[in-house]
């Protein structure tokens, strides 16, 4: 180690962070949770889906996609590519962690977006660590609770139609997909992979045309970067 | 496969990605073009989920009903900076009343 320890004050700081993105993270597991059961998978699956996967686009896509009827492999292979941004920040995160053994299988499974961003946006090492472990498990927590309470409210709900729940679980992608749309080439992957979901999805069981949709982001990613494209609107 | 292989199977491989970045070696991952293809990829990902469980009925063809009024709600509430859960709960309470009032 031997980098300085955090003063109170700063500790305090990053604390307050921690936690404060903990309890607004955390929140929306109420909307995973009824929207889960309403999918029809049982309150097990759903504190599973939270306490394993743990990565809210991913246990949204699984949901959604098992609600309209698509397969099992549809729904594991859109979880599993919504996931592999994970492994990036944990190429980051294993820079500034320096973790091993069990500690490195925590530090893993903590491995999120939330975690990730207050981890790496900190000044000093320590407080990069104070802040991926302290937003990681404050989210876990917080998370895993919501889902229950998410899970046991949507049970009693019934119908999920009557409330609109169908119209939330796209809403909760809209939201998750907002914050990464701030850049011109992002907004076009968003809406060519919109086109071709719709246009895939009369000739294809459901699930598959999201996947097919996931071209348009290989295609930009392979695609030589163009200079000026990130300021356009 | 039954739905308890579908969250296990998702979970495992979750996790496995996640690891991933902690045991291989730095230069395998750390490419340019690694980082492209995964940074679009939840962008894609999300707006086709959004496209597909807004605008397809059954058999995926194009419908509009009370769904796409909840999500175009969501999208204002999201303009105006509200918190994730309150975006959820308008979409879903704005297709409710348009369908308890008969439409959609």
């Amino acid at each position: 180690m031997g980098e300085p320890l955090l003063d109170g004050q700063r500790r305090k700081e990053v604390l307050r962070q921690c936690m404060s993105v903990g309890v607004a993270t955390g929140t929306y597991g109420i909307s995973f949770g009824a929207l889960s059961v309403a999918a029809g998978l049982s309150l097990w699956q759903t504190i599973a889906l939270s306490a394993l996967l743990f990565s809210g686009a991913s246990q949204f896509a699984v949901v959604g996609i098992v609600a309209a009827g698509g397969s099992g492999a549809a729904a594991v292979a859109t979880s599993t590519l919504l996931g592999m941004r994970n492994g990036l920040y944990g190429l980051q995160m294993s820079r500034l962690l320096g973790v091993h053994g069990l500690r490195r299988v925590a530090a893993a499974q903590l491995t999120i977006d939330e975690s990730t961003a207050v981890g790496v946006v900190q000044p000093e090492r320590s407080a990069q660590r104070l802040g991926f472990w302290g937003t990681g498990l404050a989210v876990y927590v917080m998370w895993n609770l919501m889902t229950i309470v998410g899970a046991v409210v949507g049970n009693t709900l019934g119908d999920p139609k009557r409330f609109g729940l169908d119209a939330a679980a796209p809403a909760a992608f809209c939201a998750l997909l907002w914050p990464r749309l701030k850049r011109g080439d992002a907004r076009a992957v968003a809406a060519v992979s919109a086109v071709i979901a719709l246009v895939v999805a009369p000739h294809a069981p459901a699930g598959v045309p999201v996947l097919v949709a996931a071209l348009a982001a290989i295609v930009a990613g392979l695609l030589p970067q163009r200079r000026g494209t990130a300021a356009s609107s | 496969m039954t739905l308890w292989t579908t969250v296990l199977l998702a979970s495992g491989l979750a996790f496995a990605l996640k690891l991933l970045g902690y045991v291989v070696p730095h230069h395998v991952l750390d490419r340019p073009v690694v980082s492209r293809v995964t940074a679009m990829l939840p962008v894609a990902l999300l707006s086709a989920l959004v496209a597909v469980q807004t605008f397809t009925g059954q058999a995926g063809g194009f419908t509009l009903d009370a769904r796409a009024a909840g999500v175009g709600v969501a999208v204002v509430a999201l303009r105006f900076r509200a918190p994730f859960l309150l975006v959820v709960v308008l979409a879903a309470a704005t297709a409710g009343i348009l369908r308890a009032l008969g439409w959609g």
